[in-house]
């Protein structure tokens, strides 16, 4: 096996314990701050009626939980290998972003315009660029807007740049497209 | 008699022929597609089913959720690659088959038994009906909640090695539920003088993010596989022969899909692995098990089946869903105000019997499909994992925003896609976090109201089925501690059952690394008489 192959494989199972402490530590914070985040009510007739009770146990079971498993793990500091997984857990965030651009700019520019934009300009960058690739893209785009807005009738706003257009076609833009 | 006539009626509606229709060959095609799965695509429709009548958006969702697993079986058998989790163990004997040449046997059994498995477990719940309708209105709010506390139990046992790891998500789950306005005082919870966090968080949103948008994240970082389609040959009706020579693998499979499946937090896993460990024990050739035996894939495929339909007991009965699926299908109750529950069987048990016909009728359907268009399915293989991790973002978009045009649900979403993605690379359960949620608020609801009404401690068990739940949930969690402490106590801190998994797992992996060598050397005989030609 190579290394780079060889990292991976450990990292799968090594990238437990960084996230094992962050979950213990959060956790406890969060307990922490139940006496603040919740509410002791007095006139309350039995245990089960106190709104504190479930976030409590909640809490509880997440500290327990978390912090047994750590405590059940082999190795219980954080090394190299770990925070090599932890660089993987960001990756998705440049995904993340694209996502967000999406949804800000839909409202504004309308679901068909954006999602042609957004298929063919992700499919791009995640190296698909031939033309059949991203005129597949663009037919996606297109059935997705036909089949949830269009048929579905499913609740997502025309752009505010169909107000752009003229009577009749800013219409079937705003409830279809 | 009537009640038949009733949900007949209800199904000859054209809208509900349509979603029977849609979710079937849907549910096929998303089977067929390697990194969908019914949860992502169950997830990303939910939203467009609550403007659809209630028998509409069900009958939709338990097409995609019962005829997945039979199109998961394509890649599963082809190409060794479940087409959703469930048919992980279809690979084992699937595989092999298609190595020698016997692909579209494999396939055709897999139907079969498919088929088998999905009509016995209807028809046990429609003979059960009766049964549960009497059974049913002698759930009260603590019967709820003991039957709620041991779903949440049986999910938390079910994921052995990771005990305290699910347990801690349940938590997790329970605790997002109780964000907001709490339902009784009003008083806030959890939500740091957010007005944002004031309405709580919606399920919907988390089981976006959770299941579809951290698998789009997962396929955008990965690289793609050249997939090579396989010849084959044969009839694919000579699975339906065959399977008439192992009736009883068959049958035993499906029974294990049903009580597997009307058991909370069980499920499909486990009524795989039982159904073909007892297959593999009362064969005569236990030996082919893993090597290609039809055994082994009728009772794997079988069982899987048969699951769906049971998984919709404790949930049309109780409201308690068994698992994420379900947990998914019980918001489409609420938004239209239907209360799954004991109600449900006595004063809508037409809309019961409408959703099993639909299952039967599906069942059909979906066999059909499948004779006249595996040759094409088979090509939604080769989508590159990529391309599909940006189908998949894109439709988690229409399936989060649509609920209530709210950017912060989708912000809400791509933080618990990221979050999923996490616990994904890691291998760490997702689904006790979904049914905590939904438990949770089932559980903090039931027992206020119970507990308001009784005297003692002791008067909360009093009755029945109350005091059965409480026994159920004392012997589980006793034979649970008793063998995490004969584990820690083995010099080999392995359960048996881990043993068995590995032994196992380690056959199978060997056999797979036999096949690939085999592969790889033929290849390089091909290349190296290619350059001798040359």
């Amino acid at each position: 096996m190579s290394k780079p192959e060889l990292i991976e494989v450990k990292t799968r199972t090594s990238g437990q314990v960084v996230f094992v402490i962050g979950a213990f530590l959060v956790s406890v914070l969060l307990l922490s701050q139940i006496g603040s985040q919740t509410e002791w009510n007095d006139r309350a007739r039995t245990v089960a009626a106190q709104p504190r009770l479930w976030p409590a146990v909640a809490l509880v079971l997440m500290v327990l939980g978390f912090g047994l498993h750590w405590r059940s793990m082999r190795r219980r500091r954080p090394d190299a290998i770990d925070w090599l997984e932890v660089r993987r857990w960001v990756e998705p965030l440049e995904f993340l972003g694209w996502f967000l651009i999406y949804v800000l700019a839909v409202p504004r520019l309308g679901f068909l315009p954006v999602s042609l934009l957004v298929a063919c300009a992700l499919t791009w960058r995640l190296g698909y660029r031939t033309r059949g690739a991203l005129a597949l893209a663009a037919v996606f785009a297109v059935a997705i807007t036909v089949v949830f807005k269009g048929l579905l009738g499913v609740n997502i706003p025309g752009g505010q740049i169909y107000d752009f257009l003229p009577g009749s076609i800013r219409t079937f833009f705003l409830v279809y497209l | 008699m009537e009640i038949i006539t009733a949900a007949i009626e209800v199904l000859s509606r054209w809208d509900v022929v349509l979603a029977l229709l849609v979710g079937s060959i849907g549910g096929v095609a998303i089977g067929a597609i390697p990194g969908v799965g019914p949860a992502v695509a169950i997830a990303i429709l939910l939203p467009a089913t609550f403007s659809m009548d209630p028998i509409v958006g069900l009958t939709l969702l338990l097409g995609i959720y019962g005829s997945s697993m039979y199109g998961g079986a394509i890649p599963a058998i082809l190409i060794n690659t479940p087409g959703t989790a469930v048919n992980a163990l279809t690979t084992y004997d699937g595989f092999p088959m298609t190595a020698r040449g016997e692909g579209r046997r494999a396939l055709s059994l897999a139907y079969s038994a498919s088929f088998v498995g999905g009509v016995f477990s209807v028809v046990c719940l429609i003979f059960l009906s009766p049964v549960l309708a009497k059974i049913a209105p002698m759930f009260g709010s603590r019967e709820i909640f003991l039957a709620a506390l041991l779903g949440i139990i049986l999910v938390v046992v079910a994921h052995r090695g990771q005990m305290l790891i699910a347990a801690a998500l349940a938590g997790f789950g329970i605790l997002l539920n109780t964000v907001g306005l709490e339902p009784a005082a009003y008083t806030r919870r959890y939500t740091f003088e957010q007005s944002w966090l004031a309405g709580g968080i919606d399920l919907i949103v988390v089981v976006l993010g959770l299941f579809a948008l951290s698998q789009a994240f997962v396929l955008m970082t990965m690289d793609d596989e050249k997939i090579r389609l396989p010849r084959s040959r044969g009839s694919l009706l000579q699975g339906f022969r065959e399977l008439g020579r192992h009736p009883r693998v068959a049958g035993v499979a499906a029974g294990f899909g049903v009580v597997m499946g009307m058991i909370p937090g069980v499920g499909e896993f486990t009524a795989q692995f039982m159904s073909y460990t007892s297959a593999r024990k009362l064969s005569k050739t236990p030996q082919s098990f893993g090597n290609g035996s039809s055994e082994g894939l009728i009772a794997s495929e079988a069982a899987n089946n048969a699951v769906p339909a049971a998984a919709m007991i404790p949930l049309l009965a109780l409201g308690i869903p068994g698992e994420a699926l379900t947990a998914m299908m019980l918001s489409v109750f609420y938004v239209h105000n239907v209360v799954p529950g004991p109600g449900l069987f006595q004063n809508d048990m037409d809309f019961v019997v409408a959703l099993y016909i639909a299952l039967l009728i599906l069942n059909v359907l979906v066999v059909l499909f499948l004779l006249a268009s595996t040759n094409w399915l088979v090509h939604l293989t080769r989508i590159p994992n990529r391309f599909l991790g940006m189908c998949i973002l894109l439709l988690s978009f229409v399936g989060v925003y649509s609920i209530r045009n709210s950017t912060v649900d989708c912000m809400i979403a791509a933080a618990f896609g990221l979050l999923g993605y996490v616990l994904k690379r890691l291998n760490m359960p997702i689904v006790p976090i979904i049914l905590g949620m939904v438990l949770g608020g089932i559980m903090e609801v039931k027992l206020r109201t119970s507990l308001a009404r009784i005297r003692a401690p002791l008067d909360f068990i009093d009755r029945p089925i109350a005091f059965v739940l409480f026994c159920l949930i004392v012997l589980i969690l006793a034979s649970t501690f008793w063998q995490v402490w004969r584990g820690w106590q083995s010099p080999d801190r392995r359960t048996p059952q881990k043993r068995a998994a590995q032994a196992f797992s380690k056959r199978i992996s060997g056999r797979n690394a036999r096949h690939f060598e085999a592969r790889r050397k033929q290849q390089r005989r091909r290349r190296s008489y290619d350059h001798m030609g040359s």
